[in-house]
This record gives structure tokens, sequence and C-alpha cells, in this order.
């Protein structure tokens, strides 16, 4: 499967990596060649065959509704490059 | 002293021979004369030795004491570690201390096991050869020149050079095993949901496996036996009883079916690593097991599959890396947009950018059905093969790795090349089995692995399978010269 | 939707088409995926626990009982529950969501297709079509003028748990859509799955609207009107967007498919430009969540401790207990009410009616007039039954009864005791009443004479002196009965 430069484009802003003009021939070379690898699943005959998303087609642990996590936001927006008054700050978004 | 096995460090303990400030302090030596392996990105002395000194205390107390308390070790830098820089091998992590430690981090730490530092590896465990850490790659202490595998390069290095007896590591297509497999140990791959997940940092969800590198299957066995079990704080953690590993060690293999998969002896195999790991199977036949030719059919669809499934998921993954709450933050981005797509790009090396495109393309509009859906699909063919092969057969066989341990820089700027290498270990998490590495001798100097596939739970039968094959051979307890 | 019944039209020749979003926040103490409480109003980020804030290594895990209510519902409107149900990813950056990516559900939701039958203010009913119902988690806030070049964002909401529950493009009004949103709000309040406080956001929806000309069958391009949190604003959005819409079709322009947000105080919508316009969400089962699955007998046992819902119990009520429709609307508003109502009737059986007039009059209005919950009234269901009592058996008349509960309201003790306190009890014994009203015709001895010409007006004014005398405690019936006896000489 080859792929265009808008797509490549398109899914680097997706994936929110930037992505210089300059360079964007030598990652899509280098993404069209890692997607040629993938070109061998349609050769697989998996007719009937439901998707694997688990291994051991696990089912799911639940638990209990109890609020036991206590109040650690100082020690937590410490991790945070840029926090203020409580919250988390990033730059102005506009609706 | 540096190659004393478990048991032989915990009988030295229980008899006052040594202690755990002792054995702690002479870890974080023999970590400072391999500084060049660069297998540690951080090592914690202080911390160390504060533990170490409060089990010594602890014992001479008189309180019960676990067979690991006391014995150093080292954790990959993918375990969350309270207080403790966790880097994942990432600029994107560079000096965040988590908050909390995770469940491996939390078991070994109550065992009375003491920490000395965490070790390198593979940026977000993506990557077969540790040449992808922001801290510099970690090097294959039987030839500096080469590398020690990955992602759990790190942890390999450290317990082939003699610095730690065990290290942990996590396995998503065969980071514990390959690593363990180019440094001459052995390396437990769980299965999948045997170990809890929590606060092991993801990689690839599905597929990831916390497990242990160590000198020998029976080491292994003490460190599964600490780690393994229910965590209710993993959605995906199985709650079964757990079979009692080590008590199983000394089962004579007589009448045990090992399959060889012609698969894993194919073309991508180096010929004398192949004859290498034969002569370790007739090792085994000799023991009493049947060795029985066998072929699992999809394997070749194993690579792809995987680097459809790993970098869709990893894409997701790691999109909490935004430089908001926590981890590297562009500076003086001027819009929301600019901080997201600056500080990724800065935050993450190549080899994880990669991947995370690929992964978005596999999952985005118009891709999803010939890409991960299909690629799902794959998976549940693979799972099924090793099902048809578990018929027939009570482990399955071949080479961990196609070769022995390539030279830094060889693959670096080759990433297919790079992912052939993953050739017969990948399937086995696509399937979530249980596998190990045992060392199955050498090749020009060089050491060669080999892997052993159980079913589901099964790891009993795998420890045991390379424990006696570990009393009937030395391959386990050769050392580097360095 | 009823086929007899044609619905109005928007405007001459147009027909609208509208489907409802709504998200109903499940009431649970700790969140979906985490152990961190829900409470609304803390101080910002301090209910974002390790798992909120998607630290590395940090793994969901779902929470039990808000999988037990997204079941209820689905039982309530009728719709099979999934035995596996699947938790994916929807990824997308925004600074409220920590992960990238929201835990919803989207090809295998846990509620599958339901029916809700929905009164509309006309009179009509017609019957909405769920076509499912999915767990999923909220995202934060983003605060955007406490900062200057900056904005902040609180992570307390993310992760609180929502059922969204998405109907068919069945409605053509503001109006069905209001009285389906309504009924919703009083359906998920009656469960107790949801709180319903729209002010808080707990109740909340997403509105689907196009436009078609009369007669076709064709979807017109739809927008979304996102995140409306009153009945009334709802009404006003979607009446601004069809009135839009046909204007701009009438004018030769084209819709454009988008989201848009609806301004409270010019009563408009107007375009989001800043969403991304090809969204492209990469939903995928989510690796760290396996399927949920749900048992045939944990389906029966949520099944089996349903409580009789509105719609029955309004049907009950005018069947069986012979109630006015209008009564029985407003006591199956809600839960709280119908139930209190009940508990009255209990206490004075056979007199529906007159509970009914009580709970809807009387109380109703004390609620009211001092914004109290029914259950927190300070008069119960079994005090107001022991004066709804005292009423019929004559002891008191209605207009005493209504001081009477006003002093419970008070807090003065209960019926019986304030009727006794007050000396309160209805003077039935003829002699005392002979006795008042032979003193009041002895002192108006000339209307008497008027009276007796004829004057019956004069009736009311002996009868309301009488009364003066005995401070309203006569029995109106005998009063009646012996004053004419008495004027007729």
């Amino acid at each position: 499967m080859s792929i265009d430069s808008a797509t490549v484009r398109h899914i680097a802003r997706l994936a929110r990596l930037a992505v210089a003009e300059t360079e964007l021939e030598s990652v899509r070379s280098d993404l069209a060649r890692v997607l040629h690898l993938f070109d061998d699943l349609a050769a697989a005959n998996v007719d009937n065959l439901n998707p694997l998303a688990h291994p051991h087609d696990q089912v799911l642990g639940l638990r209990d509704d109890v609020a036991d996590q206590p109040d650690r936001s100082e020690e937590l927006l410490a991790l945070a490059p840029a926090a203020q008054g409580g919250y988390y700050l990033v730059p102005k978004v506009i609706e | 002293m540096s190659s004393a096995s478990l048991a032989a460090l915990g009988a030295d303990l229980a008899a006052g021979r040594t202690s755990a400030a002792e054995l702690a302090a002479q870890a974080l030596d023999r970590a400072q004369q391999h500084a060049a392996l660069n297998s540690f990105i951080s090592l914690q002395p202080e911390a160390a030795l504060a533990h170490a000194n409060s089990v010594d205390a602890n014992r001479r107390a008189g309180r019960d004491m676990h067979a690991l308390a006391g014995i150093p070790f080292a954790h990959k830098d993918i375990f969350c570690t309270k207080g403790i820089a966790t880097t994942c091998g990432s600029r994107m992590l560079r000096g965040f201390a988590p908050p909390y430690d995770a469940q491996v981090v939390e078991r070994l730490a109550a065992a009375g096991a003491v920490s000395i530092g965490k070790t390198n590896m593979d940026e977000f465990a993506m990557g077969s050869s540790n040449e992808n850490s922001a801290y510099g790659a970690a090097r294959n202490p039987w030839d500096a020149a080469r590398v020690p595998g990955g992602s759990s390069g790190g942890s390999a290095a450290a317990v082939a050079a003699g610095i730690v007896p065990f290290a942990t590591g996590t396995d998503t297509g065969g980071s514990i095993r390959q690593p363990a497999a180019f440094c001459g140990i052995t390396g437990l791959k769980p299965t999948y949901g045997r170990v809890s997940r929590y606060g092991m940092i993801a990689y690839a969800s599905s597929l990831d496996c916390a497990g242990v590198l160590a000198r020998s299957a029976a080491d292994c066995a003490s460190v599964f036996s600490a780690i393994a079990g229910h965590d209710g704080r993993d959605a995906t953690s199985v709650d079964r009883p757990l079979e009692d590993v080590q008590a199983l060690l000394p089962r004579p293999l007589r009448g045990l079916r090992i399959g060889l998969a012609r698969e894993y002896f194919g073309g991508g195999v180096d010929a004398a690593v192949a004859a290498q790991v034969r002569a370790a199977l007739a090792e085994l036949e000799k023991l009493g097991a049947v060795l029985v030719d066998i072929s699992l059919p999809s394997a070749h669809h194993a690579i792809p599959a995987y680097y459809v499934i790993a970098p869709a998921e990893a894409s997701s993954n790691l999109a909490r890396y935004d430089g908001v709450r926590y981890g590297h933050r562009a500076a003086d981005a001027r819009s929301l947009d600019e901080l997201y797509s600056r500080s990724r790009a800065e935050g993450f090396g190549a080899e994880v950018q990669r991947r995370i495109l690929v992964g978005t393309y596999a999952l985005s509009a118009g891709y999803y059905d010939a890409y991960y859906l299909r690629a799902q699909k794959v998976r549940r063919l693979i799972a099924l093969d090793f099902a048809a092969a578990f018929e027939q057969v009570d482990l399955i066989a071949g080479p961990t790795a196609p070769t022995t341990a390539f030279r830094l820089g060889e693959k670096s700027d080759d990433a297919l090349a790079m992912y052939a290498a993953d050739v017969n270990t990948v399937a086995v998490n696509l399937a979530g089995l249980p596998a190990i590495s045992a060392p199955a001798g050498f090749v020009d100097g060089l050491p060669v692995g080999l892997q052993l596939i159980a079913p589901a739970f099964a790891e009993a039968r795998l420890l045991n399978a390379a424990h006696q094959l570990q009393q009937a051979t030395d391959w386990h307890t050769q050392e580097p010269q360095a | 939707m009823n086929a007899q019944i044609a619905p109005p039209p928007a405007a001459a020749g147009w027909q609208a088409v509208i489907g409802l979003e709504i998200h109903a926040q499940l009431s649970t103490a700790s969140k979906l995926f985490s152990g961190a409480p829900t409470a609304y109003g803390a101080e910002p980020n301090t209910q974002a626990s390790l798992v909120d804030i998607a630290l590395p290594g940090t793994l969901p895990v779902p929470n039990r009982a808000a999988i037990r209510k997204a079941i209820q519902f689905g039982l309530a409107i009728g719709a099979p529950i999934a035995p596996h149900s699947v938790f994916a990813r929807k990824n997308y950056f925004y600074p409220d969501l920590p992960k990238g990516y929201q835990i919803s559900q989207y090809e295998l939701p846990v509620v599958g297709p339901g029916k809700l039958k929905v009164r509309v203010d006309d009179g009509r009913t017609i019957e909405v079509e769920i076509q499912r119902a999915h767990l999923e988690e909220d995202a934060g806030k983003s605060v955007h003028d406490a900062f200057h070049a900056e904005t902040g964002i609180d992570l307390n909401r993310a992760g609180t748990p929502l059922l969204e529950i998405v109907s068919a493009p069945v409605m053509h009004s503001a109006a069905e859509a209001v009285a389906y949103m309504r009924t919703v709000h009083t359906l998920v309040r009656w469960l107790g799955i949801c709180d319903g406080n729209m002010q808080e956001g707990s109740f909340r929806c997403d509105c689907n609207v196009s436009v078609r000309r009369s007669g076709t069958e064709q979807l017109g391009t739809r927008t979304e009107i996102k995140n409306v949190n009153s009945f009334r604003f709802v009404e006003k959005a979607i009446e601004y967007e069809i009135e839009r819409q046909i204007r701009a079709l009438e004018n030769g322009e084209a819709i454009v498919q988008e989201t848009r947000l609806y301004d409270p105080t010019r009563h408009q919508t107007r375009s989001m430009r800043s969403k991304e316009s090809a969204d492209d969400y990469r939903y995928f089962p989510d690796p760290d969540l396996p399927p949920l699955a749900i048992g045939a007998a944990e389906i029966e046992r949520e099944r089996s401790a349903l409580p009789e819902l509105p719609q029955a119990r309004r049907e009950r009520y005018i069947a069986v207990l012979g109630l006015p429709e209008a009564d029985a609307d407003q006591l199956c508003s809600d839960r709280a009410t119908a139930d209190y109502f009940e508990a009255v009737l209990a206490g004075v059986p056979g007199q529906a009616k007159l509970c009914a007039n009580w709970v809807l009059g009387e109380v109703a209005a004390a609620l009211n007039e001092n914004a109290v919950e029914i259950a927190a009234a300070p008069v119960d269901a079994a005090a107001l039954a022991q004066l709804l009592s005292r009423l019929r058996e004559g002891v008191i008349s209605g207009k005493i009864a209504k001081d009477v509960f006003a002093a419970m309201w008070a807090g003065e003790g209960s019926a019986d005791v304030i009727i006794e306190a007050r000396g309160l009890k209805q003077i039935s014994d003829t002699g005392a009443l002979a006795t008042a009203i032979d003193a009041v015709l002895a002192e108006y001895a000339g209307q008497v004479a008027d009276y007796r010409k004829g004057n019956d007006k004069l009736l009311q004014f002996f009868v309301g002196q009488v009364m003066k005398r005995t401070r309203g405690q006569a029995n109106p019936q005998q009063l009646n009965e012996l004053l004419k006896q008495k004027l007729a000489g």
C-alpha cells in the first residue's frame, strides 16, 4: 500500500506530531516501507474468524462503587509543567 | 559472589554470613565498575541502603523473612517507583517522579528485595536493541560493541554482568526473551494477565507483560512467585490460583512432548544458531523429553500482525503525553496545537514517532478494516495455530532470536531489519502465552537462547523444563570476561 | 411514531426531523473507572485521581454500580441487555481529555434498542424509539475567563459516569423533543440512576436537527447542537435551528453538517468553528478492558428489583383509582411524589381523589413556597393521612384542616395533637349548636323577620354569625339543618 504526502500530513495532525514540510518526504518514504510489510496480511485466510482483541478472550474485572481515592491535587499539580490556582494551564483555547 | 543463585544468597543472608546492606553496597559498586555498559538510567544508592538496613533490622528482630528479603535487584525503568524518576527511556519523561508504586514494585518491596536502580531500555519499550533509549544505548557484556537486545536491554546486561542477580523486565513482542538470549541469561515472560500491569507504563496494553530476567530458571521461578497474582487495579489481571512453580522444578521430564516448530528454524534463522538450539533440545531429549516435529502454519503472519496491533494501541496509549499534566512541554508554544505537536515531536524519539504514525494510520478511517481489524483476525488465526499445536505437544521450542547479538548501529537505520529480529517472539504475545528463553550455548563466543513456549498459565511446565536443562548443562553458568 | 396523528408542521411545506442524544450522569459515589469521588462543586482538581489525570501506568477498572444502573435503564425501556458489550476508545486531543481518548462504547453498547411512550403537551401520545444507550466517561472542564493568556483545566468531572441515551430521528417538533426529554428525565430520576440536576449538568443533551420537504422520505443534512442543559433551551434551540435551516434552504443555501452551540442569551445557535471539521476518532476496542459480560441471572436480579414504572403507575391511577388524567400525570411526574401519595392513601383507604387533591394542592404549594423536596417535607405521609382521616370522619371541617396542616408544617405536632390543643373539634353536639343559634337569632331579630318574609339569602348571614360565635367549629351540615328548622319557627 502506498501513502502520499497529504495522508502523512493528515496522520501527523491526528497524532499531534509536528512534521516539518522539509521532512515530509522522508517520513513518507519511511512509512511506505513499513506499510509495505502489512501487504502480507491480505494474504492470510481469515474468513469466518472473529477478531481477537484480548488474549484468552478474557472477561472484564469490575470494582465496587467506593470513593476511596483521597485528594492528592497538590502533589499531582506539582508534576505539571504549568499550573496555577489549582488548575492545569494550557495556551488560551478559543471555542 | 556475583554469580551466586538466589537460594545461595538467601542462605547466606539467613545464616548471617552477609547482610542486605552488604549485598546492596556490592551491587552498587559493580554497577559503578560496569558503568560503560550503560545498563542503568539511574541508581538509587541512598534509598537502596536505607531499605537494606530496614530489612536487616527486621531479620535481626526475628521476623519471618521472604526468600527474596535482602537480595539486591534492579527494575526496568518502565515500572513506576514512588518518588523515584521513571523515564521509560524517553526524553518525554525526563525527571518524572511518579507519585505511586507499580504492583510489581510493591510486591518486591514487600518481599524485602532491595532495588538499587532503574535499568536502561528502548524508549517506551519500542525496540529490539536498546539503541532507542534517550539515555544512550546499553551494551552487551559479552561484547561491548554489540547490543544487549531490547527493549529490556539494561536489565539483561545488568544481570549478565553480575551487577544484580535478577532484574524486572517487560515483554510486549520479545522484550524479555530476546535480550535474555543475547546476554546469555534466563528470561521469563509469564501468561498475559498473570502479573499485574498496574504502574507499568503502557506500550501495547493487550500484549504488555511484566516478567523477570535472572541467571537461572530456578531464580526466575522464585521471583515469578513473588510478583504473580491477581490485582483488582488491573481489569485484565487474571483471578485464578497460582501453581507452586518452585515445588514443581524437580519434576522429571520423562514423556514431556516438545514440539519443534518448523517455522522457528526457517529462512531468517542463522544456521549456527539453529544448530546450537538443536543441541540444547538434544539435551532435553536425553532427560526423557520427546521431540516432535510440528508446524505453526500462520507463524509468518505474526510480524505484520504485531506491527499493526502494537503501534495501533501505542498510538492511543501515548496520546496522554501532551505536555499538560506531566512530562516534557515545548517552550513558548503560542497555541494549544503547537503545544501538543511540538511537545510530542521534541519528547518522543524517532522509533516512537514512527510507531505512533503507523498506528494512527492503521486505525484511521478508510484503513481500519484492511489493517487493524484484519490484523486482529490474523491474531485469532495465530492463537488457533498454537491451540492446535498444544493438542499434540506440551511445549513448543525454537531459537529465541534468529541471530546472536548484532553490532551497535548494524540495524539502527533499518526499521524493517530490526522488526525481523522479533520473528520468533511476537506470536507468543499475540496469543498471550507464557514463554522462557534459556541459555543454549554459544556461537562465536556469543550466547544463544532456546525459547520454550507453553499453553496459558503453564509457567510451571516452562520453568520445570528449563530448570532440568540447567541441572544437566552449564551454559547458564558461563560468565562474560569483563 | 403514532401514524394516525399528523405531527404539527414546523413551517408550511417543511418537516423537521429531530433526534436527541441525552447524557445522564449516573449517580454513583465514585467515577466510572476510578475510585475518585463524583461530588459536584469541589475545588478544582481535588477529585482527579491518578487514573483521572492519566498518569503513566494507571489503568481503568469499571464501576459495578454504573453498569447496574445502565442495565436498569435498559430494562425500563424494554431494551435487550448485551451479554457482551465492548468499551472502545474514542481518540482525540483536547485539554479536558487527559488520556487523549474517551472510553465509551461504540459497536456493542450495553443497552440495545427500546421504546418510550411520550405525552406531548397537545395531548397526543407518541412512541419514541431509542436506538441504544451506552456507558462512557465524562470529560473535564476548561475555564477560559479566569486566566489572562491561558485556559485553566479542571479534571474533577473527568471520568464521571454517563449514560448516553440515543433516540432515533423520529421527533418532528421542538415540543415533541422536549416532551421526550422530560419523559426520559422523569424515568432516570424515577429509577434513581441519575439525580437529573440540570444546573449541575447531570442531565443534558445534544440535539440533531434536520428539515426536509413535507412528504419526502430522504433526511436532510443535519446539524448537532451540543450540550444544551435545560428544557427551555432545548425548545428554543431546536425552534431556532429549524427556522434557520428552512430559511437557508428556501434561499437556496445548503446546510453544512456541523456542530453548533446554543447561545441562551440570544436564543440562537452558532457554528463551533474551533472543532475540527474532519474528525477521525479512530474507535477501537480498549485493550485495557476486555468485553463486559452480563449474565442472565444478573439481568433477572435487576429486573425483579425494578420499581413500578411511571407509565404503568399513571395508568393504574386512572383505571384502578379513578383519578383524572391530569392528577395522574402530576402525581407520576416523580417517584417521590407518587410514593408519598400512595403512602397517604394507605392511611385513608378509598379516598384517592381526596389524597390527590391534598398532595397536589396544599402539600405541593407548601413545598414550592419553602423550596423543599417532598422527601424532606415536615409533614410526612402518615401525618397527612391522620389529618385527612379526621377530615373524613367529620372531626374537623375542610377549612379547619387547612389551618391544622399549616400548624403541622410549622412543627406544632400531629393533627390530633393540634386539634386537641387548639380545641378545634367540630361542634356536632345539637344542644351546644342550638344554644349558639338561639343567641344569634335573638341578636338579629330584624333579620330573622326579613328572612321569614322571604329573603332566603340571609341564611348565609346567619351561618356566618354562628360560625363566628363557635370559632368555626360548627359542623356545617348540622348547622344548616338546625338553622333552617329554627328559622322555620
